[in-house]
């Protein structure tokens, strides 16, 4: 497997002392945490940054680990037998569980050891999470819609693999984003007479091509044309339950806002469904159009600049 | 992406209608049930005393899950994490409406 140079990924010397790692892990927790961070492949890097950091800020992790000398990383690396006699080591690794098959190697059966996976019986098997991309419809109207997931769990050898999953699920009506759904049983099972666990799935909504989520409202630009704000009119809008025919009141402008009551994510309550005017000119490309925009400049004294003092 | 519906997995959503047991929070959160009594005292959650008992809403569980996260992995005291979740909610929300605005 490929070596990996742990100091590198922290951007210590390999003298650094405890303090200089944890002052580094702290800085770089916070740089890549994926809850936090803007960063591209921020998951990639503090799984990187959090296995690296479990070797160096434990003395007898990391004296083991300078045994094995330097090396290029990535570089193609076994390690030599016995490279860990007179080290003990002690303590599980962090929440996230899931370290590359260099970590692994060194590391992965002692940090088993203590704990003696074997022995510890559950009551219940552990719930997990997931999360989603939903299209709005699925919200909008309910229905199932397929997933495939990627779920964690120990293989025979007691290792930590991922398994894809496909579920065919039942989306709730009106379900948010942020929301999760709970699966009764479909968490994991650590053996056939052990209650699973729940499936939690959070739902995170695609883009819509016409409307604009927020919560439980929905919002949709309109666009009319300049006589159908100024004298009013009744338009035929998109909505969630269909087109309807929405009164745009005289003396509309741009961005101004209709409210639709009820009309958005049916959820309890049911969200709101605004339709934001956007005010489209019609092109002035042909003779007739020109002269009819010189009508209206000579009929309607306006200078839209006027606040600016121009 | 639609499929027949008869094969479908049933799920419930976990909303502000359904309520958390203490244990239910914390098992959920794979955590002692005194870390999150812990978050309740700092701020980090909100709870209810129903008869002695604390209850939380179906959306704590999002929270929760979060807070636990960033304090095992940022070491962050809990004050620091009830600041942080604060910030990060009125961060997504400026967001929301920067996104909004945009032509």
């Amino acid at each position: 497997m490929e070596f990996k140079d742990y100091y590198k990924v922290m951007g210590v010397a390999r003298d650094a002392t405890e303090a200089q790692i944890k002052q580094a892990y702290r800085k770089l927790a916070r740089k890549y945490h994926p809850d936090v961070s803007k960063e591209k492949d921020a998951e990639a890097h503090f799984k990187d940054v959090g296995e690296a950091y479990e070797v160096l800020k434990n003395p007898e992790k990391r004296a083991a680990y300078d045994q094995l000398g330097q090396h290029r990383p990535g570089e193609e690396f076994r390690p030599p037998p016995n490279w860990d006699s007179g080290f003990e080591f002690s303590g599980a690794g962090p929440g996230n569980a899931s370290y590359s098959d260099f970590f692994e190697s060194l590391f992965g059966a002692q940090t088993r050891r203590g704990g003696g996976r074997g022995a510890f019986r559950p009551d219940r098997g552990e719930d997990h999470h997931a999360k989603v991309s939903l299209d709005l419809e699925a919200s909008l109207n309910g229905g199932s819609r397929s997933f495939s997931l990627s779920m964690p769990e120990f293989d025979a050898e007691g290792r930590l693999t991922a398994r894809e999953r496909v579920l065919n699920v039942q989306i709730p009506k009106g379900v948010l984003a942020g929301q999760q759904i709970r699966l009764a049983g479909q968490g994991a099972r650590p053996a056939p007479d052990i209650p699973p666990g729940d499936l939690f799935i959070e739902v995170e909504f695609q883009p819509h091509p016409l409307y604009r989520v927020e919560g439980r409202d929905l919002t949709l630009e309109l666009p009319v044309a300049p006589w159908e704000a100024a004298l009013g009119a009744t338009v035929q809008t998109p909505t969630p339950g269909g087109t309807v025919d929405l009164k745009i009141p005289p003396a509309s402008h741009a961005g101004s806002k209709l409210r639709l009551k009820g009309r958005g994510i049916p959820s309890k309550p049911p969200g709101d469904f605004y339709v934001v005017l956007q005010i489209a000119l019609p092109p002035a490309l042909d003779d007739a159009a020109k002269a009819a925009y010189a009508a209206m400049a000579t009929a309607l004294p306006f200078n839209p600049r006027a606040g600016l003092g121009v | 992406m639609a499929n027949s519906d008869q094969y479908a997995l049933q799920g419930s959503i976990l909303d502000d209608s359904v309520e958390l047991t203490l244990q239910d929070l914390s098992r959920m959160c794979a955590v002692e049930e005194s870390l999150i009594v812990e978050f309740v005292e700092e701020g980090v959650l909100s709870a209810v005393r129903v008869s002695q008992q604390l209850h939380f809403s179906g959306g704590a569980l999002r929270r929760a899950r979060l807070a636990v996260r960033l304090r095992r992995d940022l070491e962050i005291n809990l004050a620091g994490v009830a600041l942080a979740l604060d910030l990060m909610e009125e961060l997504e929300q400026l967001r929301r409406e920067l996104r909004m605005s945009r032509p």
